[in-house]
């Protein structure tokens, strides 16, 4: 039941400077809080609260109310325990852990009354761990050259950059002046041609004008022979009656008054007042000698347009290669390229008109022709100016947004710039393009989920370059929408290490890179800091 | 987890949030956000339930029902007696048996059905032992029967029938004294099949009927008068008037479900009548008030497990189990009715004081009228007979022991599952796992068991592990054991239709599924797809289902490995209220007759799977979701998919007290909320009301962020933290009670009343309840709340603040501020409670630990507790007697510790390490008397301003006799 007052002390094996000495204390205490468990004198709560015989430290009973007469045992809910751990690290542990049939300290002392079955693991673990920082330091050296030849390249990328830059603004300099010449010249060529096209044009107008009225006699006499149905040389209005087409009133007969009123209000005209009569007719009036066409109902067009329609959709480029456009292009507007299939509409052609086969315009004579290939040329090379303009603006506009980037410190991270990492799973190829996007893709079929474009740095205060931050993905069925966080850590390869989903669409990436390596001195510390002996 | 609508289906089918089915998500989308809560329109209501709105059209009134006191036979055991439908001319059969421990069992079958209807087997434990009755006095009104001692009597009227059980002067409880009994008899379709036999083949159907006659007879044979019930019927059966077809009775359509109702109209109904009762409680599942509401006016109470998307609060819709069993209670007498149907029911609630309008209140009293409440339930079901037991109390631990005696107590748990459970929906892998029990550890968090959901297994088939994700389930669960953790996997009863798979394969050639009405293995739309329900109502389909989780056979699996049974009230998508067809076959008996009891025996089925495993030496754990009367004998039940609201928070205490006072004591709410992203507030403070729950364990929806308890930053961590340790810290009371529970059938926690039931004030109460009878708990459940108002019952007696051990008087409103560290709780002056105050990482690393004893003195200066140990995981304690359960008593300033149970033998290493009296006055030294009679001076503090009393280290055994004596 009680916990022995035998195993109050411990004898514990300390090597320090390679000499063995035995240093005797209470169990739990660290080594460093000796002298205030001295036997046989009572012993005052560390937290000065009260003075209680020195038997009754570690007697299993909890008298001080910060724990410390009892190190050894669980009696204090807020107690801690000290392990040693002589190979590996000495640590503290609750005190709630010791006895508690669990193994936490390496070397065991932890389960001493349990019946607990623990190993002293102490220096496996010791070994494993310097392997561990040994290889952590290898590669934190290699890494830390490798990132000294990433900020070298940083540099060298950033001026020429620069003078890039530079160059391109002289460029798009004289491009503006080009463009602006070119401009003239074409403004200059485009008036003569306008000038002879509109000659042109108007002379063709005439000539339709004379030939239109020519082909309008020819039906009128052509109208006027038919009607004229006894052949007495005039047309009556019994005649202009047959013609029910001719209705006015849209009572589907032509009556006498309204074949009177057609004819001028007479009786009858002969060929020359039949003039003004087919004037009032000729829009109307529908040829003898033609069979009527059947019934002038308009087809429906959208039984032919329908399946056009249908068709159409064949057109569409499916998921994955609206994809891959995409994937080419760092632009952000891309996000929706569907959107310009959409605004193509089905075309439906519609037959040309038989009838006007004849009256198209004649080419141009050569001396149009001449002008008009000069302006021609002239637009062409202000457009291709005007276009070099544009590329030079955009270049401009690209260099300027990656100088924009916070690259790190020394710029070590520009590298990263428009590159892109995969890792591909068991059911997922995730895709990280830093400072720009984080995108996963099923491996067997189906679209790319946006998992967040990029935001921010969001490391600790210390160092703000170890995480990335990437918001505002595609958006989560009842939830938000997706995000990515990017834990960067030292590494020779810079490499999507691992993907996961801790929370509903709120992934972690772990990332190696070069670019977060620290100078070795620091890891050094690390690795030989720990030794307490 | 729910989500008929399609929604969680969808989450599922999307994981990792890839939206694969854009189109068809989009579609749903709408359809989900639209449904903030639950669709109503998916569940019936009493109009749309055909024979719910048949029976509730019969208003009360004169019952056509008569007793044919002729035929009256009476047994040692029981006594039959016919009755008779004036209007239809059927006759019913009538049993009374007086049984064991003041009950009495009513039941009511046709006399002469066309067949057999459905009687509930493998609920009640026994077949109810019976006492004599006797028959007092009889005339050509009725009879009068004793029921032994007490003077109770039932009286049976024959016209129109009724029964009456009084006690002395008083009438306990009235049966059909509305009149509303009803039977609709078994019959043959009139348009089909008995026309076409009257005019075609008349003579063959003449002779069916005597054969079914006949047979009757012989069964009767003996019991004398048989023959003029015989004549009798015949004469009947001239007058006979055909009953109208009514709409719903040989089919019916709801949604675009039909059921197709081949047996016709067999629905029941019965009145019973409280006089002098104005509180009736329980008939579970409802998220609703303690205190059961009149329905008058609105639709009744409603029994019928279903998975309900979303639920609302403070509404008589029909959740996930149901528990047929009323309790009444006033200052005189605590009362139950136990209506033993597991068909579709409906629950009428008229309280004829509470209805009255303010005016006719008044009324009576100008004119003086003195009529006092009563309250009258009408229980209408679907199919089957009546069944009744009426426990005649008279107190509540009565009514317990009763309802015990015929269902059984609560499962006893182990020790850990008494702890604290860390659920999600879901742990996404053996990583995850890994990386969450650490968090405890590294947060200094103490937990028992991790679960895993649905996502773990391989395309939810059950009894399987997803292959990437959880590759080395044992490599898991040895991480676990080695932290002496544990973990629950979700195994549900619907079975994926896939010829690759070993479950569904066996099941198939086996013949184990519930068949449609035309003998096809019935399917529906659950988690995996297409699903198979294997009919858990066979005993040998439940003997293989056991089976399956021996560790040869389920792979993977190992002892630290425990169930979850969801979905089983059976939940399926796509039937009709998210449901299996009435129609569908068990055998012979249609879903309509079994349903809800088809849950019970799914737990039923794993519980002994899982003892079976361990050849009969370990308690299982089972949680299921759907319930029913008995299902407390197999584990445990939590109140399915709340919501992060502050309103389900408050909910989840009526919710378990309910089910506390049906016998079910292992209850809990998923703490959190299932649905939706609680605030910190709200989570923090639904830790400090579940640790002080039974079964206390957080769960969250897949599409909710994370939420483990160190995510909310550390005054937040340390705040749950508090709350879990005080729950470990109070596991030797959980245990003692559940221990308790299991022996008794008395509730874990309770609702005040029970144990001040002749102080009107705890009557409502449902902001607060007892653990036993000696610790008040008063959560804080309101957002942003400075102080609560506490009830503290209890004229004379006093009760003292567990946190600052300050004394308050009993009977009165207590208003306590609160802090967000606060969980207002006391301890009955008179009690003595023990606890452990070393929190370790999980209730296994505390077995040994030594306790603390709180002595609460009473104003008389008394104090009574019991303290409970064993192996706190096996059947030893039942099988092998190997327990500790001791009495520990103050008075006379003497604290001395005394065998409860002599005939036991265990032994502990735990000690008495402290033993802390609230109340004291400073005694000059004290001395301890030790087993072998050695004394002992034992160190002592005192403090004056609090009045207490703590001895230092006392170290006896804690299995131990032993007298501390203050002098």
């Amino acid at each position: 039941m009680m916990t022995c007052t035998h195993l109050l002390f411990m004898i514990s094996l300390a090597v320090s400077s390679g000499a063995a000495v035995e240093v005797q204390r209470p169990r739990g205490v660290p080594l460093s809080k000796r002298q205030f468990y001295e036997e046989n004198k009572p012993f005052t709560c560390l937290d000065g609260s009260r003075t209680i015989p020195f038997d009754r430290v570690n007697d299993d009973y909890c008298d001080c109310k910060d724990g410390s007469d009892e190190p050894g045992t669980a009696a204090c809910p807020n107690g801690s325990f000290h392990c040693t751990n002589a190979g590996f690290r000495p640590t503290f542990i609750p005190s709630s852990r010791i006895n508690d049939g669990i193994c936490d300290c390496c070397d065991t002392t932890d389960e001493y009354n349990s019946g607990a079955k623990c190993e002293n693991t102490c220096k496996e673990l010791g070994r494993k761990e310097r392997e561990v920082l040994q290889k952590m330091a290898e590669i934190t050296k290699e890494g830390f050259l490798l990132k000294q030849q990433l900020i070298q390249e940083a540099k060298n990328r950033q001026q020429e950059k620069q003078s890039k830059l530079t160059e391109l603004q002289n460029n798009k300099k004289e491009l503006e002046e080009k463009v602006e010449a070119l401009r003239t010249v074409k403004e200059t060529a485009e008036q003569p041609e306008k000038e002879a096209k509109e000659r042109h044009l108007k002379a063709w107008e005439e000539q339709k004008a004379i030939i239109h009225a020519e082909k309008d006699k020819a039906k009128m006499a052509e109208a006027f022979l038919e009607l004229d149905d006894d052949a007495d040389g005039f047309v009556a209005v019994a005649e202009l009656q047959t013609h029910a087409e001719l209705d006015t009133d849209a009572d589907g007969t032509v009556s006498e008054t309204e074949a009177q009123g057609l004819l001028g209000g007479v009786d009858r005209v002969d060929t020359a007042s039949f003039e003004n009569v087919w004037n009032n007719i000729k829009d109307k009036y529908v040829s003898e000698s033609q069979p009527v066409e059947p019934a002038p109902v308009d087809a429906p067009p959208e039984e032919g347009s329908k399946p056009l329609a249908d068709n159409d959709s064949e057109q569409y480029p499916s998921d994955d290669d609206v994809q891959e456009e995409e994937d080419e292009d760092d632009e952000e507007e891309d996000d929706y390229p569907e959107e310009d299939f959409d605004k193509a509409p089905p075309t439906i052609k519609t037959p040309p008109k038989k009838d006007e086969d004849e009256e198209a315009m004649p080419p141009y004579d050569d001396e149009t022709q001449v002008l008009i290939d000069a302006a021609q040329k002239a637009r062409d090379n202000f457009e291709e100016s005007e276009r070099a303009l544009r590329d030079v603006d955009d270049q401009i506009k690209n260099i300027e947004k990656e100088i924009s980037f916070d690259f790190g410190p020394d710029a070590e991270f520009s590298y990263l710039y428009s590159q892109c990492y995969e890792l591909s799973t068991s059911e997922y190829i995730y895709k990280l393009c830093p400072f720009n996007r984080v995108s996963q893709k099923p491996k067997y079929g189906g679209s790319e989920t946006n998992l967040g474009t990029w935001g921010t740095w969001a490391g600790p205060e210390d160092n703000r370059y170890l995480v990335m931050k990437y918001e505002h993905g595609t958006g989560c069925w009842q939830g938000p929408n997706r995000s990515t966080t990017v834990k960067l850590t030292c590494g020779k390869e810079t490499t999507v290490m691992s993907t996961s989903e801790p929370s509903r669409c709120e992934y972690l990436m772990e990332f190696t890179t070069p670019a977060v390596c620290q100078e070795p001195d620091a890891v050094n510390s690390l690795l030989h800091g720990h030794d307490e002996f | 987890m729910t989500e008929p609508e399609g929604a969680k289906f969808i989450a599922a089918k999307m994981a990792p949030s890839v939206d694969r089915m854009v189109p068809l998500l989009v579609a749903l989308l709408f359809l989900c956000l639209g449904a903030e809560a639950v669709d109503r329109s998916n569940f019936k209501t009493c109009e749309q339930s055909s024979f719910c709105k048949r029976q509730r059209e019969l208003k009360p009134g004169q019952s056509p029902y008569r007793a044919l006191l002729d035929t009256l036979e009476l047994s040692d055991s029981r006594i039959t007696l016919q009755l008779i439908n004036d209007n239809n001319k059927v006759r019913l059969l009538l049993e009374l048996y007086r049984l064991q421990g003041n009950m009495t069992r009513v039941k009511i079958n046709e006399l002469k059905p066309l067949k057999p209807r459905y009687e509930v087997p493998d609920v009640l434990i026994t077949d109810p032992p019976t006492e004599p009755m006797t028959l007092v006095a009889q005339d050509e009104n009725g009879l009068v029967l004793s029921l032994g001692v007490d003077e109770q009597r039932v009286i049976v009227s024959a016209r129109p029938f009724r029964l009456d059980i009084v006690e002395g002067p008083t009438v306990l409880l009235s049966l059909n004294s509305r009149g509303l009994l009803t039977f609709e008899h078994l019959r043959l379709r009139k348009d089909t099949i008995s026309h076409k036999i009257t005019s075609t083949v008349g003579s063959m159907w003449d002779s069916i009927k005597s054969v079914f006659s006949s047979k009757h007879d012989a069964d009767t044979e003996d019991g004398g008068g048989s023959e003029n019930a015989e004549q009798a019927e015949d004469e009947d059966e001239q007058a006979v008037k055909e009953e109208e077809d009514k709409p719903g009775m040989w089919e019916e359509t709801f949604k675009t479900h039909s059921d197709s109702k081949p047996n016709g109209p067999s629905s029941i109904s019965l009145d019973f009548s409280f006089p002098g009762v104005d509180h009736v409680y329980g008939i579970p599942e409802h998220a609703d008030t303690l205190k059961l509401k009149n329905t008058d006016g609105g639709d009744p109470y409603r029994l019928y497990n279903l998975d309900v998307f979303q639920y609302e609060l403070h509404n008589l819709m029909a959740l996930y189990g149901a528990v047929p069993v009323i309790i009444s209670h006033n200052t005189q007498r605590t009362m139950g009715i136990f209506w033993l149907n597991a068909a579709e029911t409906w629950v009428d609630i008229s309280s004829s004081t509470a209805g009255k309008t303010v005016f006719g209140k008044m009324m009576d009293f100008v004119q003086g009228s003195n009529e006092a409440p009563q309250t009258d339930v009408r229980w209408i079901s679907e199919s089957g007979i009546i069944d009744v037991f009426v426990m005649l109390g008279p107190k509540p631990n009565d009514v317990f022991a009763q309802y015990a005696s015929l269902t059984g107590t609560q499962a006893f748990p182990s020790l850990s599952m008494l702890g604290y459970h860390q659920c999600r929906w879901n742990y996404n892998d053996q990583e995850d796992v890994k990386a969450v029990d650490e968090g405890f550890d590294e947060h200094d968090i103490p937990y028992d068991f991790i679960w895993l959901d649905i996502e773990h297994t391989d395309g939810k088939r059950y009894f399987t592990w997803d292959p990437n994700k959880f590759a080395q389930p044992k490599e898991m669960l040895q991480g676990l054991m080695d932290k002496r953790r544990k973990m629950v996997a979700i195994v549900d009863p619907h079975i994926k239709v896939d010829s690759g798979y070993k479950i569904h394969n066996e099941i198939r050639s086996k013949n184990f599924y519930v068949k449609t009405k035309d003998g096809a293995d019935y399917e529906g739309w659950c988690w995996p797809g297409n699903s198979g329900y294997p009919d858990f109502t066979n005993p040998e389909m439940r003997a293989w289902w056991a089976s399956q989780f021996a560790y040869d056979q389920y792979k993977g699996s190992m002892e630290n490995l425990y169930t979850w049974n969801d979905m089983n009230e059976p939940s399926v998508f796509n039937g009709p209220e998210v449901t299996m067809h009435k129609d569908a076959l068990h055998g012979s008996w249609e879903h309509r007759d079994v349903h809800n009891i088809y849950g019970l025996y799914v737990q039923r089925a794993t519980f002994e799977g899982l003892i079976q495993r361990s050849g009969g030496i370990e308690r299982p754990f089972v949680l299921s979701r759907a319930f029913f009367a008995g299902s407390q004998r197999y584990g445990a039940i939590w109140t399915g998919d709340n919501a992060a609201e502050w309103g389900h928070l408050k909910i989840s205490i009526p919710m378990c007290l309910s089910l506390g006072l049906v016998g079910i004591s292992f209850c809990g709410a998923d703490v959190g909320g299932f649905f939706k992203h609680p605030s910190t507030e709200l989570l923090v403070r639904w830790y400090q009301a579940g640790a002080y729950q039974p079964f206390f364990r957080t769960h969250a929806h897949l599409d909710t962020p994370r939420r483990e308890p160190w995510l909310f930053g550390p005054d937040n961590t340390a705040l749950i933290r508090e709350a879990i340790r005080q729950r470990y810290a109070l596991l030797p009371l959980w245990y003692q009670l559940f221990y308790n529970a299991y022996r008794t059938g008395q509730p874990v926690m309770r609702a005040l009343w029970v144990e001040y039931p002749k102080e009107p004030a705890t009557f409502a109460i449902e902001d607060e309840y007892l653990l036993g009878k000696d610790l008040l708990v008063h959560p804080v459940t309101d957002e942003g709340a400075k102080g609560v108002t506490a009830y503290l019952p209890g004229k004379g007696e006093v009760w003292y603040d567990v946190h600052t051990f300050q004394k308050h008087k009993g009977a009165q409103n207590l208003y306590i501020p609160v802090t967000m560290s606060s969980i207002p709780v006391f301890q009955r002056g008179g009690s003595i409670i023990s606890r452990k105050n070393r929190v370790r990482r999980s209730s296994v690393c505390m077995e040994t630990d030594p306790y603390t004893l709180y002595v609460a003195l009473s104003p008389q200066g008394t104090a009574e507790g019991e303290i409970y140990i064993d192996d706190f995981h096996t059947f030893n304690f039942e099988k092998e007697k190997q327990f500790i359960h001791r009495r520990l008593h103050f008075s006379d300033n003497a604290l001395s510790s005394s065998n409860l149970a002599p005939d036991s033998n265990f032994s502990t290493a735990a000690w008495i390490e402290k033993v802390i009296i609230l109340g004291a006055s400073q005694p000059n030294s004290i001395s301890l008397t030790a087993a072998d009679g050695t004394k002992s001076a034992v160190e002592f503090e005192f403090d004056s301003a609090a009045s207490v009393l703590t001895l230092r280290k006392p170290g006896v055994n804690a299995g131990a006799d032993w007298t501390v004596l203050l002098q």
